[in-house]
């Protein structure tokens, strides 16, 4: 061991990778963080080539019944009230809702249907959907680790159940930089009402679509529904846009002399957002204007398209997103944890969401856009095969399930037309291919042409990965 | 350097000199080598290796991850971050060490980082991260050619004050932190930059010790002090201002994540605002550090503590906490406690303990048994680990037990006699029958005096702290993290790579007050360097360990270490005297240097690590918010209270809030309350402040002890557009054309000075002028929307609405510019 005065030494020094690291910290924080490359990750050799370059994920706040919806057991009619086998529950975690209680299996009271060429079992709550099965690729076989909302939303949305992580949209923010210099590349959009019951509602975290560790630039922008579609973004009472425009010349001119006297190019970085901004008062409310959408359109998604705040709505304003390549859009839609009357709260959930996320997949084909942007469906877990609430073929509730759950994708580099993995005879454990929540991550990075392993960056000294220290797998299966 | 070339020349002849059994006679050898190896370490030798600084970062980002301290995944019981030990680096094993000191041919080492063999190399292709380069090579090998002689990490030696020599320019600060400073200069042949000019000094000592920029009669008042120590007589005056505390303890509540809701599922109201108070009155008051932290993380197992020290206590209470009946108790009560461990991880350490929930502590010597170990102090709360009932006044008062109450005498003596009128007419009312006619009465009796109880109850200042069980919690390893897989039973105990614990009492088990001893002992090596680093990143935007949240090995490196140790020494000395060492900082000519640099300067040394010229960052957001409102003449001076909610736009808590949130519905405050120092602003953590989180202000769901600065478009929008920024400006207009010069250019400079403390040049005031003309002529044109800028006020007929309108926005501009938002 070295003695301590060898340990005093220290002459000012900076290695190289010190340096490296200094100076990616320090990405926005300096003008230099402009000079650095864009794309960390794409230059670099042995990546996958890019099949998308955009991503739509459609969040189903709550967790949807994959029983009554995508996973379909029609073994399970006969068995209504009959205790779920040992053998299949294996002491699995519960919430604190049903410990203490008996599982008692519920069949789903929704009838299924195979759809388009390829056959593909249905849900008759989905049937505009359905109609788009040719084009999905419906994965039976997600698994997470978290059995409460909180900590599976956050899981689903930053790669961890722990706060403060970096969620999806800002990593792609990050690692592949900008295509439209004049909107956010990570828009959130919130659904500001749902149809399925009021009464097992959770609320959202700003830390959904958080950057976390990465430099804040990255973080989501969360559209409101109400008012100005980006905080402070109009004018005030009393400035219209030329007045804007002369009081920007006017900071702009003593701003410039002040960067030629000062010396600190980080004042040429505030120029230039305070241009972008000035950009921005134009190019977002173009963006939100429907006026210009044909009634063709309008009617593809639906009576709720014209209700702003509507899931509807959203799905339309996440096309013109699309169009003017925002890298990633998120929508959040509420009301799917149905813990009781789920026969009565899903169809006004499946309302919501069926037809305008079957019209995006329609719109989005239309105008080419289909090939090269990913779309996500998914939540934050499963829901139970044993009955919560009453328990009569038609009056239940399910309870949180992490051991399987199902979600689609569409679109750029995904498979239409197939299921993915199985899971057993009570859609309980996952019996063939297994996704986790990182290998939904890892492919999504693939298809836009990241290799998950090297999109890292270094934060309470380690490389942190949106997928997490556990090994992440790309899923080929579901590829095109 | 080539790496196959390496390979063919160097290691091959190894593998051969072992085929021949040649190992056991270069063993002996290995002692001699360390030895001079450290005889080498004497000179200045620009190729001198320092394994703290060169080496262990390429061993840590390459080998840790399976050659490090976690046992767990440990390959080949091989360690290379320790020498020697069964595992150890040095140990020979099958007639080959992993390591040998000063021979590159016997260490499997370099063979294993060099060779062609794909199958041999390391770390493996694929997974585990990419190969050495060939600077990290370099590294090594004049590591091991010179001795390979390992340190323990810098942060774990105690600080040592080593003489400091005087600075060997007479004209520049003769004190230890300028004479370090300037000899690290001096060594890259660097002359740092001349002292900032005394506009300058004041705003930025004012901004920076106050949170506030001085006002037109301060700074007028300072550049007439002429005299000598006018500097240093300015900031006592600043220190001794009770913003000073305001300021101070706005970093500390990002570092501990204080807020004023739960942070899960609802989100509800939790008041901790007594908490915040005291952490403000500590900073004004000069409490000590080691007494600051001892009353966080002990306070109430002082003897006989006071109010203050239990409202101190409240530090253990500051975690997010998920509503009653949701999750699983015991899960709940786990997450709590590793939120407990972690934020006194980064508070008090500057360690990533939470690394080590799930495993061992993939780069620092901190095993999963050693986070269980302190888990065990902080798992005792006497009280539920989710929240309780949602009605009552605790809920309404956002209190959850343990609390402690503090009644003013007339509330004690109502509560009381409610009490007893409570009883009185429960025990009539059970005299009668059910269905008796008398009940009904005495029922709705009985209710309203309970409902009076309830209100009289919620006004009694009440402060959540921390309080043991008498019977301690046992406590477990929690196999792979998870809270319902125990393992291995744990005692309280702390680290083994720092010093032993102390006892207070030998016989029983150590208690949370021995751990906050141990943590201000002046034997522990972390605690004051930590300190001390943080408040040097107040005052110059980055801290001499950039990483101030983790002091572990894969933080970064000190740029000066000499000065990081001598301030923490010196702080200690000091009886850890804040103010002391706040003063010994801004009076340096190391921060009162200026912060014009030509370009080059920027680009070469961006965040300034060199310190070879003033600090220059972008205000953070609430100083931002809190100017605006002070150089208007509009801010509160009142302090201290419950958090008061200013005006955000509308809607913004709805997308995250549910039907049963409490409170659901933003409503701002009024009057005064909304013109409030930004430290009192309510903090909701599910969606704070727009205003502040867009200027980088942390959620307050993890303790994060440094903020980013970003520079965005939204940024530009909030500050262009939020409308009390703007009501902010248009009173200050109001007052320059009522109250400052009649003449439109000394206007300007009224205005310039106010807001920014300085001057404008010709060509400033030329442009902001010329704005003023240009914006007066177009609201002329449009009436309207000059009356829509100024509905709401009295203008008296003596001015009209055009040029109150195009003043506005040319105070507005001003708040705008880079100079008003930066601090230089």
């Amino acid at each position: 061991m070295m003695s301590d005065r060898t340990t005093q030494e220290n002459t000012p020094y900076l290695s190289r990778r010190g340096f490296l690291r200094s100076t990616s910290m320090g990405l926005g924080a300096t003008a230099l963080g402009a000079l650095l490359p864009r794309s960390v990750a794409s230059a670099q050799e042995g990546e996958p080539a890019p099949r998308a370059k955009r991503v739509i994920f459609l969040f189903m706040a709550g967790a949807p019944s994959q029983l009554d919806l995508f996973d379909h057991k029609p073994g399970l009619q006969k068995l209504l009230g009959e205790p779920l086998p040992e053998s299949i529950s294996q002491g699995q975690r519960v919430t604190a809702m049903t410990r203490g209680r008996e599982q008692r299996i519920v069949p789903s009271m929704f009838g299924f249907q195979p759809a388009g060429k390829s056959g593909v079992e249905w849900s008759e709550l989905l049937p505009h959907l359905s109609r788009q099965a040719d084009r999905i690729c419906v994965v039976k076989s997600m698994r997470t680790n978290a059995i409460n909302h909180d900590p599976g939303k956050t899981f689903m949305c930053t790669g961890s159940e722990i706060n403060g992580r970096a969620s999806m949209g800002s990593w792609l923010s990050y690692g592949l930089g900008t295509m439209n210099r004049d909107l956010p590349d990570f828009v959130v959009l919130n659904s500001a009402f749902w149809t399925g019951g009021k009464r097992n509602v959770q609320g959202l975290y700003s830390r959904l679509w958080g950057s976390g560790y990465l430099p804040s630039k990255h973080q989501g922008v969360a559209f409101q529904t109400a008012g100005d579609p980006v905080l402070f973004l109009s004018n005030p009472k009393g400035v219209d846009a030329a007045v804007r425009r002369r009081m920007l010349d006017a900071v702009g001119d003593v701003n410039r002399a002040h960067l030629e006297k000062a010396g600190d190019p980080e004042i040429g970085t505030t120029i230039a957002q305070q241009e972008m901004a000035f950009r921005m008062q134009s190019s977002v409310p173009e963006l939100t204007d429907l006026s210009g959408e044909p009634k063709s359109v309008l009617d593809l998604y639906g009576p709720e398209v014209h209700k702003p705040g509507s899931f509807a709505r959203n799905c339309l304003l996440a096309r013109r997103m699309i169009e003017r390549d925002v890298r990633f859009v998120q929508l959040f839609h509420r009301g799917w944890d149905h813990h009781s009357i789920l026969p009565k709260q899903l169809p006004g959930q499946c309302y919501d969401v069926d037809q305008p996320s079957a019209a995006l997949l329609t719109d989005l084909a239309n105008r080419g856009l289909l090939d090269d942007t990913i779309v996500v469906f998914a939540g934050e877990f499963g829901r139970t095969v044993y009955g919560q609430g009453k328990l009569a073929r038609d009056d239940y509730g399910r309870d949180h399930h992490p051991r399987c759950f199902s979600a689609w994708l569409a679109g750029g580099g995904i498979q239409g037309g197939i299921t993915y993995g199985e899971t057993d005879d009570f859609s309980y454990n996952v019996v063939r291919d297994p996704v986790e929540v990182r290998d939904l991550h890892a492919t999504m990075l693939h298809l836009l042409g990241v290799d998950h392993e090297r999109l890292t960056f270094p934060f309470q000294g380690l490389d942190q990965k949106l997928t997490g220290v556990e090994e992440a797998r790309v899923v080929k299966g579901i590829l095109a | 350097m080539d790496r196959s070339r390496l390979a063919k020349s160097e290691a091959v002849p190894r593998r051969f000199l072992l085929a021949l059994g040649f190992t056991a006679v270069l063993a002996p050898l290995l002692f001699d080598a360390a030895a001079m190896a450290a005889a080498g370490h004497k000179s200045e030798d620009p190729d001198r290796v320092d394994f703290n600084r060169d080496v262990r970062p390429v061993l840590a980002e390459h080998c840790f991850a399976c050659h490090g301290p976690d046992a767990a995944d440990r390959k080949a019981d091989l360690r290379l971050d320790i020498a020697t030990g069964d595992d150890g680096a040095y140990r020979e094993r099958s007639g080959a060490a992993a390591i040998k000191p000063g021979s590159l041919e016997d260490s499997e080492v370099w063979y294993r980082v060099t060779t062609e063999f794909e199958e041999e190399l390391m770390p493996p292709p694929g997974a585990h991260g990419e190969p050495l380069d060939a600077e990290e090579l370099d590294v090594i090998r004049r590591w091991i050619v010179g001795g390979a002689a390992y340190q323990d990490h810098w942060a774990f030696v105690p600080p040592r004050d080593r003489e400091v020599p005087h600075a060997a320019d007479p004209t520049w600060g003769q004190g230890p932190i300028d004479s370090l400073v300037l000899a690290g200069l001096q060594a890259e042949g660097v002359a740092p930059a001349p002292r900032a000019d005394r506009r300058t000094l004041i705003r930025r000592a004012t901004l920076d010790i106050t949170g506030l920029p001085p006002t037109r009669d301060e700074v007028r008042a300072f550049l007439a002090d002429e005299g000598p120590g006018a500097y240093g007589r300015l900031v006592d005056r600043l220190l001794a201002k009770p913003q000073y505390g305001e300021h101070m303890a706005r970093f500390w509540l990002d570092l501990v994540r204080f807020a004023d809701t739960n942070g899960v599922h609802h989100d509800h109201f939790r008041d901790l605002s007594p908490y915040r108070d005291w952490v403000i009155r500590a900073f004004n008051d000069g409490l000590p550090y080691d007494r600051f932290a001892t009353e966080q993380l002990a306070g109430d197992l002082l003897p006989d503590p006071t109010t203050d020290q239990l409202t101190a206590s409240g530090f253990h209470r500051l975690h997010l906490i998920i509503d009653g009946g949701t999750m699983l108790p015991e899960e709940s009560l786990s997450r709590n406690v590793i939120d407990r461990v972690s934020s006194f991880g980064t508070a008090f350490m500057g360690m990533t303990l939470q690394c080590a929930v799930c495993h061992d502590h993939k780069y620092d010597p901190i095993r999963q048994k050693d986070f269980f170990q302190l888990y065990a102090f902080f798992n005792n709360l006497d009280g539920a680990p989710e929240t309780g009932r949602r009605s009552g006044a605790d809920f309404v008062r956002g209190l959850q037990p343990p609390y402690v109450r503090f009644p003013t005498e007339e509330q004690s003596a109502r509560l009381a006699e409610l009490t007893k009128q409570i009883e009185q007419a429960k025990s009539k009312l059970a005299a009668f029958e059910k269905g008796h006619a008398e009940r009904e009465p005495l029922d709705a009796e009985i209710k309203g005096l309970q409902r009076e109880r309830n209100g009289v109850e919620t006004g009694v200042h009440a402060v959540m702290v921390m309080k043991e069980r008498a019977e301690p919690r046992p406590a477990f390893v929690f196999e792979r993290g998870a809270y319902d897989q125990l393992g291995e039973p744990v005692e309280r105990d702390t680290p083994a790579f720092l010093p032993p614990l102390v006892k207070d009492d030998e016989g029983a088990a150590p208690t949370r007050l021995d751990l906050a001893r141990w943590v201000v002992a002046p034997e522990n090596p972390l605690t004051a360097r930590v300190a001390v680093n943080r408040f040097w990143q107040q005052f110059f935007g980055v801290g001499l360990v950039k990483t101030s949240e983790d002091f572990g090995t894969r933080g970064e490196w000190p740029r000066h270490l000499d000065l990081l140790d001598h301030l923490a020494v010196s702080f200690r000395e000091s009886g850890w005297d804040v103010k002391a060492l706040v003063r010994r900082i801004v009076t340096s000519e190391t921060y009162q240097q200026s912060s014009v640099a030509p370009p080059e300067a920027f680009e070469r040394d961006p965040e300034n690590r060199r310190l070879a010229r003033g600090a220059r960052f972008r205000l953070d957001a609430e100083i931002i918010r809190d100017q605006v409102l002070a150089t208007s003449g509009l801010l509160s001076q009142e302090m201290f209270g419950k958090s008061v909610k200013p005006p955000q736009p509308a809607g913004v808590w709805k997308a995250v809030t549910l039907p049963d949130s409490y409170p659901r519905i933003f409503a701002p405050d009024v009057g005064e309350d909304i013109r409030r120092r930004s430290v009192y602003t309510f903090w909701k953590r599910a969606m704070p402040p727009p205003q502040m989180t867009i200027l980088n202000a942390p959620g307050r769901e993890s303790c994060v002890a440094r903020r980013e600065r970003t520079n965005t478009p939204l940024q530009a929008l909030l500050l262009m557009n939020e409308e009390e920024y703007l009501k902010a400006a248009r009173h200050l207009a109001m007052e320059g054309l009522e109250h400052g010069p009649k003449e439109a250019g000394a206007r300007v400079d009224w205005l310039y000075e106010t807001i920014t403390a300085r001057l404008p040049g010709a060509s400033v005031r030329e442009s902001l002028l010329a704005a003023a003309g240009d914006l007066e002529a177009m609201y002329g044109k449009d009436p309207t929307l000059a009356l829509e800028l100024c509905a709401g006020l009295e203008l008296g007929g003596a001015f009209e609405a055009p040029e109150v309108a195009a003043w506005t926005m040319v105070t507005s501009a001003i708040h705008n510019l880079d100079v008003t938002r930066t601090r230089d």
